[in-house]
């Protein structure tokens, strides 16, 4: 084994108890920007990390890293596999084992990133289609679209041809104020394309449903996205609205569900509470220094695996 | 779509363009809008005589359900297709949203 693969290996394994910690952190809720960020940086890392180091151990060393070396290992294994002595073709098979292993784990992390896309496309096609069928424009929210149903909804449609949606039971329940800051809210979530910062995520607890940490991970970016649609409405609407907005359709749950499926799932525990607390008693953003640093780290955790994939050592 | 969701009987294109007068829709128009919902499973079709006569496949409440499970993240593939405001919360939790709303309230009255 050579210290690349060695480096990889322990990017690999080293991204996991990062990935903890980051879920378990109190300060991603100060700058969400920045730990959204740093959980993509830990992803791409540990996507990269992995393949790279399955894919090392059986390549040979090249002149373009363990990415220009990983076909020639396998020839140099089917060589041996062919030619060599019992111990050589053990190795060999270990060899080619390692590599397939790093295909198979990089096939499987594009397979699902696509399937996962295409659902979402398919799924937001049909929700248009009925939305031109049900929905209807309404002067309390302009430019949004109205469903006539009672449970307190809003919600937007990204896409090339995105919408926002209200519910009937939303445009009861909110005085104008707070309609305005949830237009305001969802507007941001639109502008910044925060659904494809969802995706891999969401993708990737599709790819290990098990996984308590990747479920983790999920939920919490989904949330940090969240607080910065909150943080992004903060500057055109006052922080009231949007809290007592907040609590208006968070509150409205147990009583207004259409269907017995609708109160069955609910929110994780403390999730709107959590993004209502911070707007009413603000924490104070990150020094410069600390997003700095963030950042730092976010570019080196990608830089590094991509580096001796791709770099010869 | 609304014209079959408000009728009890399936109709024919020519009916379906009748109480779409204040639209000045061309019968083809009409004809293609309703192939259109037909063919996306929105629409049934079946043949009287020379025409065809459409109804709704389901009724509106149906579809109105159907976009609000989806919206409110219930169907569970969790698929991130949408982004909902705020998500439902367990009792508990709306107990304590209540009581902060209160709170509010009452500071802002004070």
């Amino acid at each position: 084994m050579f210290p690349p693969v060695l480096l990889l290996a322990t990017v690999a394994v080293g991204t996991v108890p990062a990935a903890a910690a980051l879920a378990s952190a109190r300060w991603p809720y100060r700058s969400p920007a920045a730990a959204i960020l740093l959980w993509q940086a830990l992803g791409l890392s540990w996507g990269l990390a992995a393949v790279g180091a399955l894919a090392g151990l059986g390549a040979v060393r090249g002149r373009w890293g363990v990415a220009g070396g990983a076909l020639p290992g396998a020839a140099d294994a089917l060589h041996d596999a062919a030619l060599g002595s019992v111990a050589a073709v053990l190795s060999a098979f270990a060899r080619l084992a390692f590599l397939l292993a790093g295909a198979a784990l990089l096939a499987l992390l594009c397979w699902v990133l696509l399937t996962a896309s295409t659902t979402v496309l398919l799924a937001r096609r049909r929700h248009r289609t009925l939305l031109s069928l049900l929905a209807h424009g309404d002067p309390k929210v302009p430019g949004a679209l109205v469903v006539d149903s009672p449970a307190a909804a809003a919600y937007c449609v990204p896409g090339l041809r995105s919408q926002i949606v209200v519910s009937a039971g939303t445009l009861a329940l909110l005085d104008a104020a707070e309609l305005a800051a949830v237009l305001a809210h969802e507007r941001a979530h639109l502008r910044e394309r925060h659904d494809l910062v969802l995706l891999p995520f969401s993708a990737l607890s599709q790819a290990f449903p098990r996984s308590r940490l990747v479920r983790q991970a999920y939920a919490e970016v989904a949330l940090l996205v969240e607080m910065l649609a909150d943080d992004r409405a903060l500057r055109h609407r006052p922080a009231r609205e949007l809290a007592t907005a907040l609590l208006r359709v968070g509150a409205s749950g147990a009583g207004h569900a259409p269907s017995g499926a609708l109160a069955a799932v609910t929110a994780p525990e403390g999730e709107t509470v959590a993004r209502v607390s911070r707007l009413l008693a603000p924490a104070p953003r990150l020094p410069a220094p600390a997003l700095a640093l963030i950042w730092s780290a976010a570019a080196v955790l990608v830089l590094v695996p991509a580096a001796v994939l791709l770099l010869p050592l | 779509m609304d014209v079959l969701w408000e009728s009890d009987e399936p109709l024919t294109v020519r009916q379906v363009g009748a109480h779409l007068t204040d639209r000045d829709l061309a019968h083809t128009t009409v004809m293609t809008v309703l192939d259109r919902l037909a063919k996306k499973g929105f629409a049934r079709r079946e043949r009287d005589g020379r025409a065809w006569r459409y109804c709704a496949a389901a009724d509106r409440e149906t579809y109105v359900t159907e976009l609000m499970l989806h919206a409110l993240d219930q169907t569970g593939d969790r698929s991130a297709a949408l982004a909902s405001f705020a998500r439902r919360v367990s009792d508990a939790e709306a107990q304590v949203l209540r009581r902060e709303l209160e709170s509010l309230g009452e500071i802002a009255r004070s």
